[in-house]
Order: structure tokens, then C-alpha cells, then sequence
């Protein structure tokens, strides 16, 4: 067990490292001068003596190894730099906007849950007709673009029944139309997965046992088979939070509401690197602690991976 | 088994699970309207013109905003032009990028997944490793990283959504090169003194070539939403372009007024990606029934 969870950390921090490295020299790709672009740009007719200081506070003028390792001693200490269009900390900038993404994201993933289950659970091993419509849902689920599933949500929703504000609120009522946004499309993706051990599960010696017992068709279901079709939800799911931090991008963007993704897209636009990098190794560090969890739940669904693991 | 590789195995399996397993049919009907619908996709990309009811840059201020009719089916946008026309010229720009982004993202995958497989432990060790870090860059992070070095449009948007895409193909690709490494055959082709590359090009490749071409048409779909996602940012291609991101953007503005602007392009995406889904399984129980 202790071997174990070293292995598993030591995986995270190699990550980790990996993603801080791969983003540090792909950022020094971009053409143009990083000291241009922190006083405006091109466009900005920066004096020599502005550049020269900027390359001075920026340790701009320092060999790349070594503003390669002060950047990691820096990531060390928590410290992301300093945004190039709004010169503030932006570990401080970012901390702020993790909440509501977060936030976000959590509900949607718990929703897409939910809806998967109740789909899978419902469709598979019924007759033809619920099965074929169960994947057909799926199907168109999991096929929907966030930012036009958005845009349909608010066009009927906010502007012909006024049931949900159109941006968010900052209220319960505002999150209501981000969240399905996100949640409908994932849920169709899970669905597909649980409905396959679904399938397998309901053809399990320990399903007809239990049917010889007298249990109904429900009591299998919710006692029995749903571990099954949670399995491959749970080890799906740090993907699936990795999708919705992306979406979080498209969804943020089209709701007004503050957050990470906006941030990121924002930043994107103006090339505020700083920014970038703070963002790419946020949700980076989301996906890894996310990659762990998992695998500890999947542990705790599936009492044959602990077995597996004690025999070792 | 390491823990880690435990953990990547159910993974890949599942994914390999939704691909590959036999799942009760569709039925024929679907399967029918998918491919009709790609027949559509394929005419509207190579010859617009059959059917198309107007030029898609025809401007008509006076025909602004019409609901959809018999006349105009998707209606009109704000300078009057056919929607559904442009949707119908857009559709080889959003096909043209969905594919090659896949494409992008599947050569890249066999060759890490190549690489992987047939490349020793070493080598199999250190591409894994790789791919987890690149996992670390979920869907559009990626994508995005890249636009932020070589600047928008829908060139960079295609290569950005396939490279985004490569680390999944990866893996699952790897895991079939694995299963067919140990198949009686290749291990009849070692025996008899074939080399390696020999192997690789007569064995290996044809026959995990039905499976990757199923999992393209599978990819294809997700790789056309995530390009049409950028067009929509604003970093792919960009309004007045018909490509139906772009066109999406543009109907953003008067959603509340003429939705038909927005509801119809992205009905293509979503049966776009519906029958290319709906295609790409029927491949898959055929190679599997075959």
C-alpha cells in the first residue's frame, strides 16, 4: 500500500514537472520579443530603455537554463509570475477563479452522473425498443457542441419562457443552464461505457442466482449491477473532468460567468503567457490529483483490484 | 502489472469496450439515414452547386432575417443570405478540417503507438510516459497552447485540434498492436526468420488497419465539434467564412431574433457526428463478425 501511493505520487510530481518543462520551452516558440509583448506590443513603440528594464525584471536577459530553473524554483514556492496585460500576481489572479470553475465543473460532472446511470440503468437488458432508444439518446447526447447546446438552452429557457437567466448570476438559478450544458454531453459519453459492463454484468452467474432468490429486475439492478456499470464511469472520470475543464472554456465564455476558462481564453487572445502557463498547470494539477482519486475510488467500487493488489 | 498500468489498461479497455464489443443492433433504418446523410455530406463537399438552392454570398438586404420557408429553408441571416445555402458551402471547409485533424492525430498515434509496441521496454516506457503527460493537457488545452505559439486561423485550429487528439489514439492504438504482437500469426512470422520491419508492414499494420479506420470515423465527429468549438472563439476560421463554427459565432448576436441562424449549423455538426458515430460502428461489427 505505501509502495503503492509512493509510486503513484511520484507519477504526479514527474507529471507535473513534465507539463511545467513542455510549456516553458514551447512558450519560447512564439515569435517576437517577451519583452515587447509585456509593454503592449509592437505597436506600443517601447524606448530601448523601457525593453532594457523590462529584460532586467523579467531576468529576460539571463541564459535560458537559468530562467529555466528560477522559473521551477518559482513554481516550487506557489509563485505563476506576473501577468503581462494586467500586472498582477498570477497566482493570485487565478486562485480567485478556481472556485467557480471548480465549482462548475463538480456539478456537472455529479449531473452527468446521475443522468448516465438512470439512462444505462433504465435502457439496458429491457426490450428492443427501450434499448434502441437508449442509444439513440446517447447517441445525439454525447454528439451535442457545448457552445451550440448553449446557445439552444438559452433560446429557450431565458428568451421564451424566462425560466433561467441567460448569463450567470452569480445565483443557484444562473448555474442551472451552464451545468446542463456541460452535463447532457458527458453523460452521453458515459452512458455508452456503463451500458457495455452494464450488459456484461446482467449475464453474471450472480445475476441469475440472484433472480432464482426472487429479487426484481430493479432490486438486481440497484443492488448488484450498478457497481458494474459505475466502474468504468469512476475510471473514466478523471478524463471526463479534463473534457469539462475544457468546456468550462466554451461555457464560461457564453454565460458571462468569471472563471478559469474565460480567463484562459482571454488570455489566449491577448498572449498573456503568464497567464497561459498559470492555467495549463492549474488544470494539470487538477487532472493528476483527479488521475489519483479515481483510481483510489475504482479501488474501493471493484473488491477484485484490491484483491489484485494484496496477492501482489 | 504495475498499478499504473493497471489503471491505463482499464482505461483503454473501456474505450476498446464502446468500440469493439457486440452491442445489441441498431437498427438497419439508422444505419440506412447515416449513410444517406454522409452521401449528403459528401455532394454538398464536392460538388455545392447539386445542392445548394442559391449563391451562399448572395446578398439581398431586402430578404434579412426571413424565418425558414419554402423558399428559404434554414431562412435567411442579416444581409439576406440563404442559411441554408451557406450551410450547405460550408460543409467541405468543416468536413475538410474534421478530417484532417483526425488524420493528424491518428498518423501521430501509430507512430507513438508503433513505437511503443515494437520498439522494446525502453521505448514502451518512455512513450507511455509521454502520453500520460500529454493527458495532463486535456481536450482544448492542448489545442489551445498551440494557438497561443503560432496564432489563430483554421490551419492552426487543424493541427491544434489533431495533435490534441494524438494521445488518445495513442493509447488505445497500442493496445491493439500489443494484442496482435502475441497473435499466432506474427509469432509464425518470427519463427520463420521474418524481420521486424517485414512484420510490422505484412502483419501488423493490415490487420489493425479495419480498427483504426472505424476509430477515425469514430474520432472524426469529436474532432469536427472541437474545430468548430475554436471557429466559434473566434480562433479558427473565421465570419464571414461558411464554415458552421464560424457561422454559429456569427448568429450568436441575434439569437434571441432569428435563431434559425444558429439552429441549423449546428444541427449539421450534431448529425454530422451522429452518422459518422452510427457509420463507424456498423464498420465495427462487420470487421468483428467478418
Amino acid at each position: 500500500m505505501l509502495r503503492r501511493t509512493g509510486l503513484l505520487l511520484a507519477g504526479a510530481v514527474f507529471v507535473m514537472w513534465a507539463v511545467a518543462t513542455l510549456t516553458f520551452f514551447a512558450i519560447r516558440l512564439i515569435p517576437g520579443d517577451p519583452a515587447q509583448a509585456i509593454l503592449g506590443g509592437p505597436g506600443s513603440q517601447a524606448s530601448q530603455e523601457a525593453l532594457d528594464q523590462v529584460r532586467r525584471d523579467y531576468g529576460l536577459d539571463q541564459p535560458l537554463i537559468v530562467q529555466y530553473l528560477a522559473m521551477l524554483g518559482r513554481l516550487l514556492t506557489g509563485d505563476l509570475g506576473t501577468s503581462y496585460a494586467l500586472k498582477v500576481p498570477v497566482a493570485e489572479l487565478l486562485g480567485a477563479q478556481l472556485g467557480g470553475t471548480l465549482l462548475l465543473a463538480v456539478l456537472s460532472l455529479a449531473v452527468a452522473w446521475v443522468l448516465a446511470l438512470a439512462l444505462s440503468l433504465w435502457s439496458t437488458g429491457r426490450s428492443r425498443i427501450a434499448t434502441v432508444l437508449g442509444e439513440w439518446i446517447e447517441l445525439a447526447a454525447a454528439a451535442l457542441p457545448h457552445f451550440w447546446f448553449a446557445a439552444v438552452l438559452i433560446a429557450v429557457f431565458s428568451t421564451a419562457l424566462g425560466w433561467f437567466p441567460p448569463v450567470a448570476t452569480g445565483t443557484p438559478a444562473g448555474l442551472v443552464l451552464p451545468v446542463v450544458t456541460l452535463a447532457v454531453p458527458l453523460a452521453g459519453f458515459l452512458a455508452q461505457v456503463m451500458r457495455e459492463s452494464l450488459l456484461d454484468a446482467m449475464q453474471q452467474p450472480f445475476v441469475v442466482s440472484a433472480r432464482a432468490r426472487g429479487e426484481g429486475a430493479l432490486g438486481i439492478r440497484l443492488r448488484h449491477t450498478i457497481r458494474h456499470a459505475a466502474l468504468p464511469g469512476i475510471s473514466l472520470s478523471g478524463w471526463a473532468l479534463g473534457w469539462l475543464l475544457s468546456g468550462a472554456v466554451v461555457v464560461e465564455t457564453i454565460f458571462a460567468m468569471p472563471g478559469l476558462g474565460r480567463t484562459l481564453l482571454q488570455a489566449v487572445t491577448l498572449r498573456d503567457i503568464p497567464i497561459v502557463t498559470g492555467v495549463v498547470l492549474l488544470i494539470a494539477l487538477v487532472y493528476v490529483v483527479m488521475t489519483i482519486l479515481t483510481d483510489a475510488a475504482s479501488r474501493l467500487a471493484d473488491p477484485r483490484l484490491r484483491r489484485q493488489a494484496a496477492a501482489r | 502489472m504495475s498499478e499504473l498500468e493497471l489503471r491505463q489498461t482499464t482505461v483503454a479497455a473501456s474505450a476498446q469496450h464502446l468500440l469493439l464489443t457486440r452491442r445489441p443492433r441498431l437498427p438497419r433504418v439508422g444505419t440506412l439515414l447515416a449513410f444517406a446523410f454522409v452521401l449528403f455530406l459528401v455532394v454538398a463537399t464536392f460538388a455545392p452547386a447539386l445542392v445548394a438552392t442559391q449563391d451562399p454570398n448572395l446578398i439581398a438586404p431586402t430578404e434579412a432575417f426571413r424565418a425558414p420557408s419554402a423558399a428559404h429553408w434554414f431562412g435567411t441571416d442579416e444581409s439576406g443570405r440563404d442559411v441554408y445555402s451557406r450551410v450547405v458551402a460550408g460543409t467541405g471547409t468543416s468536413l475538410l478540417i474534421g478530417v484532417s485533424a483526425t488524420l493528424i492525430g491518428l498518423v501521430l498515434g501509430l507512430a507513438l503507438g508503433l513505437l511503443a509496441s515494437f520498439g522494446g521496454r525502453i521505448f514502451d516506457f518512455g512513450v507511455n510516459r509521454v502520453i500520460e503527460v500529454l493527458f495532463a493537457f486535456p481536450g482544448l488545452l492542448l489545442a489551445l497552447l498551440v494557438i497561443v505559439i503560432a496564432g489563430p486561423g483554421p490551419v492552426t485550429a487543424t493541427i491544434a485540434v489533431g495533435l490534441s487528439t494524438a494521445p488518445g489514439y495513442a493509447r488505445i492504438i497500442r493496445g491493439q498492436f500489443v494484442s496482435i504482437r502475441s497473435a499466432p500469426y506474427v509469432e509464425a512470422a518470427r519463427v520463420l526468420g521474418r524481420s521486424p520491419a517485414r512484420i510490422v508492414t505484412r502483419h501488423v499494420i493490415p490487420n489493425a488497419l479495419v480498427p483504426l479506420f472505424v476509430l477515425a470515423t469514430l474520432g472524426i465527429g469529436q474532432a469536427i465539434v472541437w474545430a468548430a468549438a475554436l471557429s466559434y472563439l473566434g480562433l479558427g476560421a473565421q465570419p464571414p467564412a461558411a464554415e458552421w463554427g464560424a457561422m454559429l459565432a456569427a448568429g450568436r448576436t441575434y439569437l434571441a431574433t432569428a435563431w434559425w441562424m444558429t439552429v441549423f449549423p449546428g444541427l449539421m455538426i450534431v448529425g454530422t457526428t451522429i452518422a459518422t458515430t452510427v457509420l463507424g460502428r456498423a464498420l465495427a461489427r462487420r470487421g468483428k463478425d467478418a
